[in-house]
């Protein structure tokens, strides 16, 4: 039912925090329900097959929110991530160095 | 919050196309993982152990095989309507996010169909993962106000005086259709009633099917 790796990767992390107690299932149901209603007044037809867009999002508040980090530490990584991406020849696999933060 | 970047930030590489490539989805997905693994709150094989029990040990089998003991032994399937989280939880299924289990049965006055309007929320631990159509939009909206010709459009045909009651799932509470063991079936084994009883049966949206058992 995971239609890529990701989706797999965003469901396991939030099962895993619950497990820890980060957040209470109620709290998660919450968060996925807000990010899809921000997700249809902002126009996404909302078929379906969004369902784990509106997952990663709902995951990437609740973890802010709950001060495990920051927005700005993940833009950070994320950045860090495209760098690694950037400098990663096509066929390798892709690891994350200290120069990425650049 | 992420998905206001930019590409801009992307130009100075724009044409290069021998490095690797993941999508801005991949890299929020690896940012949060990375930190997440850093600060110790996930470790990578506990995620990948998870994704691999939801993606092949953990399906419809479950729910199907309570059903069909339901059918075939009247006292658990006494204990099922009575408090389904317990009684499933004597077969050595116990519910990772807490959440309360219903059985709701179905009878030929009351067909049982179940929905979350708001999330998707969903019995996994006895259902597997929720298919595309559960949830979309389309489905949560209408499975309210339209049951019957939700059903309809599923091919599922019931007669008019059957009243059909939606469950709407939360967060604490999910639901599972036990569903009407078909005529023809007598006498055969719980395995046997296990294969005939189908993921959308036990959300309301289809029937046991016995034809599956001789296809």
């Amino acid at each position: 039912m995971f239609r890529e790796p990701w989706e797999a990767q965003a469901f396991a992390m939030t099962l895993a925090l619950h497990e820890r107690g980060v957040f209470t299932w109620p709290e998660w149901a919450a968060a996925l329900a807000s990010e899809i209603k921000r997700a249809q007044a902002a126009g996404d037809p909302d078929t379906g097959e969004t369902y784990y867009s509106h997952w990663l999002a709902a995951l990437e508040r609740i973890v802010a929110d709950k001060g495990v980090t920051t927005e700005d530490t993940l833009h950070r990584y994320r950045d860090a991530w495209d760098r690694a991406c950037d400098r990663t020849p096509h066929g390798q696999p892709i690891e994350l160095q200290p120069e990425d933060f650049a | 919050m992420a998905h206001d970047h930019s590409h801009d930030h992307h130009d100075h590489h724009h044409h290069d196309h021998d490095h690797s490539e993941l999508s801005e989805t991949q890299l929020r997905v690896r940012a949060l993982e990375t930190v997440l693994t850093e600060k110790g709150y996930v470790e990578p094989a506990a995620l990948d152990a998870i994704i691999e029990t939801y993606e092949t040990k953990i399906g419809p089998r479950n729910g199907a095989r309570v059903v069909a003991k339901a059918w075939t032994d009247p006292s658990f399937k006494q204990a099922l309507l009575a408090d389904a989280s317990k009684a499933i939880g004597t077969l050595g299924h116990v519910s990772r996010v807490g959440d309360h289990l219903i059985a709701v049965e179905n009878t030929p006055q009351r067909h049982n169909m179940v929905v979350c309007t708001l999330c998707s929320c969903y019995p996994w631990e006895m259902l597997g993962l929720p298919p595309v159509w559960y949830k979309a939009a389309p489905y949560r909206s209408r499975a309210v106000k339209d049951p019957r010709g939700v059903l309809d459009d599923f091919g599922v045909t019931l007669p008019s005086d059957t009243e059909i009651r939606v469950w709407d799932s939360t967060a604490e509470t999910r639901f599972l259709v036990l569903p009407m063991r078909p005529a023809g079936t007598e006498g055969w084994s719980e395995e046997q009633l296990a294969e005939i009883v189908t993921r959308d049966s036990m959300i309301g949206t289809g029937l046991p099917d016995p034809q599956v058992k001789v296809k």
